[in-house]
């Protein structure tokens, strides 16, 4: 109690001169009121919704024939059929969490796997977006055949940054990602002959198959599920081969990987590569979607704002990654109106005290037992 | 032109020296990037021009700049300390990269804060001020140094008297911060932690104590910086300490994490060479951020230890 107090009239001390006298009591007073939640005894495990989703698809196979299967099917045709009965805006918003989860699922090779702490995730992001916009306003190469070459761009920018950079520690690789970052917005921003500067690249084509264009936000809607679906099962894929076994053990030791014979730099480069492809997807189509990039778009507050994303998910798991995405996006859309700028002071706040409170996230990753 | 560019280089690098001590000195004990310390510098600028704009005191500059400083690093001081105790503390036995996404989560925070606070414009200092200050110093230097009131002449390059001031004020912090650390008590005892922790603890070194003073140090530094750049460009952003953090960054990576005089010789380096490329390659100045990004991949590639380095204890 004694504590409470002394931290809170403390800490409006040190917010008097920004907040105003007013303000810090404020300030200080939620503090204070946050500070007795240390006296509530919480249960155990804070994280039973998951366990009660698993128990609950466990007796629905016990009990049920295809149990599993029938709730799984469920589910998808539940994403498939509610969005035909929602309105534009909602739409919009169901496309802007597809886009990032997919580079939440993207980052999560990289950062859930393999442990490389990636913050400049979203120049990979932009050289997709950017690829796909050159293509199609200067040659009209159509968009299902730039989204491969976009990944593909991502991947050789991914390879030659993590050729030289992969052989340093953990937070230096994340300095230099986050330089490189930077060096690609600034690149975009100042090399006007190409990338038009700031203004950016207008009148881009809209994504298409065959002569099928899409242009409402409920067929963004399920173009972006199709593509997170085709991620989902890559992801799924890489996580339970071989492979992700071996990202996973450089992810705890990279020296006891390394004696059990895993090559561990040719891996980490392959996680990075597959990383960046899912951004220079994610890219290209978000170049489609808005029919206009400009560097302002790829600032390195969409980094940090997706590896919160993966952190708050739960760091190599797939619906924490999706949860993440949408938690972050719909529920800042929902408090426009409250939170208004305050929105990124609160993911400020949710990073410290995921880490502090329930690092391993809200969906957390289970780690199979052999 | 050379002349300048130096003198612009030495101004700058200055304040990236300072505010890379902070960065290295917590690398060197805790191996934690305080990603954080780039907004430590802004908070110190801000803090600056909130002195002088809304507590209006009517005192000569002479009377009115210490009182500055010492409310700056004050209160920045006091952030440093409370950053550390509630973020970076309870997870000093976490894994290094929950405390290095924990250190982006407190930047965000504190960008976010001022903004809020403080508003998303530039604030500036009254034009009166920043005036007063420039001709104040002016008066002083044209004692030593030819000046037409406003601007002091070196070797034919035009100086802004601050500049000098910068210059000047950051030797005697490096100077006080070396005397700190090799002739005082705690000073050896912040050396010892940043050799080894758990053997400092175990010989009786109040190592929480030490850390925290290391972060007090750290930001006092990264604030007087601030304050100093506050007023020389006269106008404060919530976002100028994510730029300079980095650049501060690249400077104690060049000169060797860990290592205080490499963090000094590191900013030095990197303020000349970026306002030196910018001044004199035509056509560089917009890619004048660039450079340092590139210096900084190019070093962490070839001599990740830097110039001064030679311990690269790959501590896991």
């Amino acid at each position: 109690m004694l504590k409470s107090l002394f931290w809170t009239f403390w800490l409006w001390i040190i917010a008097l001169p920004f907040a105003g006298p007013i303000k810090s009591i404020y300030i200080a007073s939620v503090v204070f009121i946050l500070s007795f939640l240390r006296f509530i005894k919480f249960p155990a495990k804070i994280s039973s919704f998951k366990d009660n989703w698993d128990d609950f698809l466990s007796k629905a196979n016990e009990k049920i024939p295809y149990g599993y299967l029938i709730v799984r099917i469920l589910f998808i045709l539940s994403l498939i059929i509610i969005p035909m009965f929602l309105d534009r805006r909602t739409n919009n918003i169901l496309v802007d969490c597809g886009i990032y989860a997919l580079l939440a699922l993207g980052l999560n090779i990289a950062v859930g796997f393999a442990g490389l702490l990636v913050l400049g995730y979203i120049a990979f992001y932009a050289i997709g977006a950017y690829t796909y916009a050159l293509l199609s306003v200067h040659f009209h190469i159509p968009f299902s055949i730039c989204v491969p070459i976009s990944a593909g761009m991502a991947i050789i920018f991914g390879i030659l940054l993590g050729l030289p950079v992969l052989r340093l520690r953990g937070d230096y690789l994340a300095i230099v990602t986050l330089g490189f970052g930077e060096i690609t917005r600034i690149v975009l921003n100042n090399w006007d002959s190409v990338t038009n500067g700031p203004n950016g690249i207008l009148g881009i084509a809209r994504p298409s198959i065959g002569s099928f264009v899409f242009h409402s936000p409920k067929n963004y809607y399920y173009l972006i599920l199709a593509f997170l679906f085709v991620a989902v099962f890559v992801f799924n894929r890489l996580n339970n081969s071989r492979l992700g076994r071996a990202w996973v053990a450089i992810k705890e030791d990279e020296r006891a990987a390394k004696a059990m014979g895993i090559n561990c730099m040719s891996l980490k480069l392959l996680a990075f590569a597959i990383s960046a492809a899912f951004a220079g997807v994610a890219g290209a189509f978000f170049g489609a979607k808005a029919t206009h990039v400009s560097p302002e778009s790829f600032t390195f507050f969409e980094s940090a704002l997706v590896l919160c994303m993966v952190v708050l998910g739960g760091m190599g798991s797939i619906p924490g990654a999706i949860l993440g995405a949408s938690c972050l996006i719909i529920i800042p859309e929902i408090f426009r109106d409250y939170f208004g700028n305050s929105r990124m002071l609160l993911f400020g706040i949710v990073m410290i005290a995921m880490m502090r409170f329930k690092p391993e996230g809200l969906l957390p990753y289970k780690r199979r037992n052999l | 032109m050379l002349a300048q560019q130096i003198i612009n280089g030495l101004t700058v690098g200055s304040v990236y020296a300072l505010i890379a001590l902070g960065y290295t000195m917590v690398y060197g004990i805790l191996q934690l990037i305080n990603f954080a310390h780039g907004e430590i510098y802004m908070l110190g600028a801000y803090l600056a021009i909130i002195f002088v704009v809304s507590i209006k005191l009517s005192l000569p500059i002479a009377g009115l700049l210490p009182l500055v400083f010492l409310f700056a690093m004050f209160f920045t001081g006091c952030y440093g300390f409370t950053i550390e105790k509630f973020a970076y503390k309870p997870l000093r036995n976490a894994p290094r990269l929950s405390a290095l996404i924990t250190a982006v989560g407190v930047s965000i925070f504190l960008q976010n804060y001022v903004m809020l606070t403080q508003g998303a414009k530039d604030k500036v200092f009254s034009h009166l001020i920043s005036e007063q200050i420039n001709v104040y110093f002016s008066n002083f230097f044209s004692k030593f140094i030819p000046s037409d009131g406003s601007r002091l002449y070196i070797c034919g390059a035009q100086i802004y008297s601050l500049q000098l001031v910068i210059i000047i004020t950051s030797v005697i912090l490096m100077l006080l911060l070396n005397f700190f650390v090799t002739r005082t008590k705690i000073g050896k005892a912040m050396r010892a932690t940043a050799q080894d922790l758990k053997m400092a603890h175990l010989v009786g070194i109040k190592v929480d104590t030490v850390i925290s003073v290391t972060f007090i140090i750290g930001s006092i530094l990264g604030a007087a910086a601030g304050v100093m750049v506050a007023m020389y460009y006269g106008r404060v952003w919530y976002y100028i300490g994510y730029l300079a953090g980095v650049k501060a960054f690249t400077a104690a990576v060049l000169g060797g994490i860990g290592n205080i005089y490499g963090a000094m010789f590191g900013g030095l380096i990197l303020g000349l060479t970026e306002s030196l490329a910018a001044g004199l390659i035509p056509g560089a100045s917009e890619w004048k951020d660039v450079f340092a990004f590139i210096i900084l991949i190019l070093i962490l590639i070839f001599r990740p230890q830097g110039i001064f380095g030679e311990r690269i204890g790959e501590k896991f």
